[in-house]
């Protein structure tokens, strides 16, 4: 019996979210930018499997939503026509993985429009507006994490490596840097770049800004690793056969890390997508139109969106998936990290 | 008292550390207030020149940074330009307010973390264990931000809590006791995505650091004593998982600050968050600046609480360090 680790699991979950999202094209029905003015604020549309007359259909179907006569907000299903939903059919021009010029998708139908998760003040479809928001917010969380490991495991390393007053110097600002809390930092790091950015401006512009503020943490955690690895007996033999420093940290200290950083990527990536959010949702990141899932949510700073149209909150539980194979994701690492030590301290001991 | 009296410098040191990072960003930082009036046809760019020099600002670095320091003694912490008056008393009443919610928040989530934690400790494994792991994992992938739009849905939906603000429009008639409740029942629902959203790590460390606990030996020789239950758990087991748990305190307080920033913006508390937030729109450094310092002060202020807790808990440190 062959059980799949969870470590192997919470991946594969995690790899399958992901590829939805890196797939948005494919999986959304329509463009995320394109307006549809005569149907702003629609409400997500019913799936129906049997129609008006009682008639059981296989294929699910929906109605076309219609203004009510004399409204401006109530829609009515037009019962006289059902449009079966189609599957892999040819709509609008997209590009695959952000290059591949495409047309196809995954679902829609013929003469009508589906709007999955209703539509915005601009009648934009939400669901479309969502997943390719995810592509934004999820790259977001991906690249600053990784500006942050690789500005923590460099800080980390010189620190650990060479002691003395770098280390100093480097661990006082770290704690500095530890010292204030990180969305009040991320707050004044953002204040002091200009504001008025374009689109793609902004995502990098926020990705720095998330990427610098998280680096304290990693790099005390590597610093800690490399201390103790230094001394190990291997990599004193190989610095008596001569072995530079930059061999020493590529080859021998460096692979020590890894796991501490696998660990701290699965718990910052998560973060670096919220604060990203949180960001976006404030005005101070990724402008609109281009989606994201914090600026997805920034209609509900209004108090009359958040009563009258309850699917606008709907983007806001799309980070719980994503949040949960992370967290499972990092408590298997952990877990992995400490049967690792346990195991490697009963051999030491037995030696 | 040396320890306590070292952590203290060691904060200082910290507050003026991050008092220099900070004036060396906005000193880096492209655009101040006066290039968004630049912008503005209607200013002659002799008048920014000159007001640019009133303010100080055509100065070296370190006279700056001086000039901030002097301000600072005397109470004014620099000049918000948007507000056309000194920062202080601007900040010192929004942080006032956060420090009020972030306080209410800390305690409600340590007070309602202990017991569960403890609480699940004593059954680990056990079926109420398990759901409440289940509970902590599920608060602990919802984000703050939905947590908190979600809380405010609730309320405008029901009406059952007041959505915004700190105060009702006739606080100012009410009587002592009446402003209280007032408070408190506006205080309800920030303070309710506050603690839901920290509760879950707490609890979950609070289980973790009790269990461990739990199968020391001195523990076993206690329950062999006929000593009772809650004596047991609260006065011999909790005093002795005590010391991680005052690290994460301090934590704790950073975590909550962080996160009532965005919640006071959600629900239009009038804390440090809606502030920073207009000053970095407007471009108004200075309020940026002070903000972050004064969430600094708070963070370090409940480090250091947290040192004098651990202080008073820990006798091994007491020992050690007067020893040392």
């Amino acid at each position: 019996m062959k059980v799949p680790s969870p470590f192997k699991t919470w991946l594969v979950a995690l790899v399958v979210l992901h590829g939805i999202v890196a797939c948005a094209g494919f999986f959304a029905p329509y463009d995320p930018v394109e307006q549809d003015r005569k149907s702003p604020y629609l409400p997500p549309v019913r799936l129906h499997l049997v129609d008006a007359s009682g008639h059981l259909h296989l294929r699910p179907f929906v109605y076309t939503l219609n203004l009510q006569a004399g409204s401006f907000e109530q829609y009515e299903e037009d019962t006289t026509q059902l449009h079966p939903i189609q599957f892999f059919l040819s709509g609008a021009q997209y590009r695959l993985l952000g290059f591949l010029p495409c047309r196809l998708h995954f679902f829609g139908a013929d003469n009508t429009r589906i709007y999955l998760l209703g539509t915005d003040a601009f009648g934009r479809d939400q669901l479309s507006r969502l997943l390719f928001g995810g592509q934004v917010s999820l790259l977001a969380g991906l690249l600053g994490a990784g500006i942050t490991l690789l500005l923590g495991a460099s800080i980390g390393a010189l620190a650990g490596y060479y002691g003395g007053w770098r280390d100093t110097v480097l661990m006082r600002l770290a704690e500095i840097f530890l010292a204030l809390p990180w969305l009040y930092l991320l707050f004044a790091l953002r204040a002091f770049l200009p504001l008025a950015v374009s689109p793609l401006g902004a995502f990098f512009l926020i990705i720095a800004v998330i990427g610098a503020v998280g680096w304290a943490r990693p790099a005390r955690l590597v610093r800690g690793v490399v201390l103790s690895a230094k001394e190990r007996d291997f990599v004193r033999a190989a610095r008596g056969f001569g072995a530079s420093p930059a061999y020493l940290l590529r080859r021998h200290i460096l692979p020590e890390t890894y796991s501490v950083l696998l660990t701290q990527a699965a718990i910052l990536i998560p973060q670096y997508v919220l604060a990203e959010m949180t960001l976006s949702f404030l005005g101070l990141g990724v402008p609109e139109p281009v989606p994201s899932w914090g600026n997805l949510l920034s209609s509900l700073q209004q108090y009359s969106v958040l009563v009258s149209y309850w699917w606008m909150y709907l983007p806001a539980l799309v980070m719980v998936p994503f949040f949960l194979g992370y967290l499972g994701l990092a408590s298997a690492l952990q877990e992995r990290g400490e049967a690792y030590k346990i195991a490697g301290r009963s051999l030491g001991s037995l030696m | 008292m040396r320890f306590l009296l070292r952590r203290l410098a060691h904060a200082f040191l910290l507050l003026v550390g991050v008092s220099i990072l900070a004036f060396l960003f906005t000193a880096l930082a492209p655009g101040n207030y006066f290039d968004e009036m630049r912008l503005n046809p209607q200013i002659s760019p002799e008048s920014v020149r000159a007001l640019r020099a009133q303010y100080g600002f055509d100065k070296p670095l370190p006279v700056r940074y001086a000039d901030w320091l002097n301000a600072l003694f005397h109470g004014e912490m620099g000049f918000s330009f948007a507000n056309n008056g000194p920062v202080a008393p601007l900040l010192l009443t929004r942080a006032r307010n956060t420090l009020l919610l972030t306080i209410t928040a800390t305690l409600l989530a340590w007070g309602i973390a202990l017991p569960l934690g403890v609480w699940s400790a004593e059954r680990l494994g056990r079926t109420p264990d398990r759901l409440l792991s289940w509970g902590t994992a599920a608060l602990l992938v919802v984000p703050d931000l939905a947590l908190a739009l979600g809380l405010l849905v609730l309320a405008v939906r029901t009406g059952w809590f007041p959505t915004g603000g700190m105060a009702s429009v006739d606080f100012e008639t009410l009587s002592p006791l009446k402003k209280l409740r007032d408070l408190a029942w506006h205080m309800i629902l920030p303070a309710t995505a506050l603690v839901l959203s920290a509760l879950p790590l707490l609890v979950r460390h609070v289980r973790a650091a009790l269990a461990e606990v739990l199968n020391a030996p001195f523990l076993l020789a206690a329950v062999g004593h006929g000593i009772p239950r809650r004596t047991l758990l609260y006065r011999y087991a909790l005093p002795a998982a005590a010391n991680p748990l005052i690290a994460l305190f301090g934590f704790s307080i950073g975590a909550l600050l962080s996160g009532s920033l965005l919640i006071e913006v959600v629900m239009s508390w009038p804390g440090l968050g809606p502030l920073l937030l207009e000053a970095i729109l407007a471009r108004d450094l200075y309020v940026v600046v002070g903000g972050v310092l004064f969430s600094t002060l708070f963070l370090v202020g409940g480090n250091f609480l947290a040192d004098i807790l651990l202080f008073w808990a820990d006798p091994r440190i007491r020992t050690e360090r007067s020893a040392g």
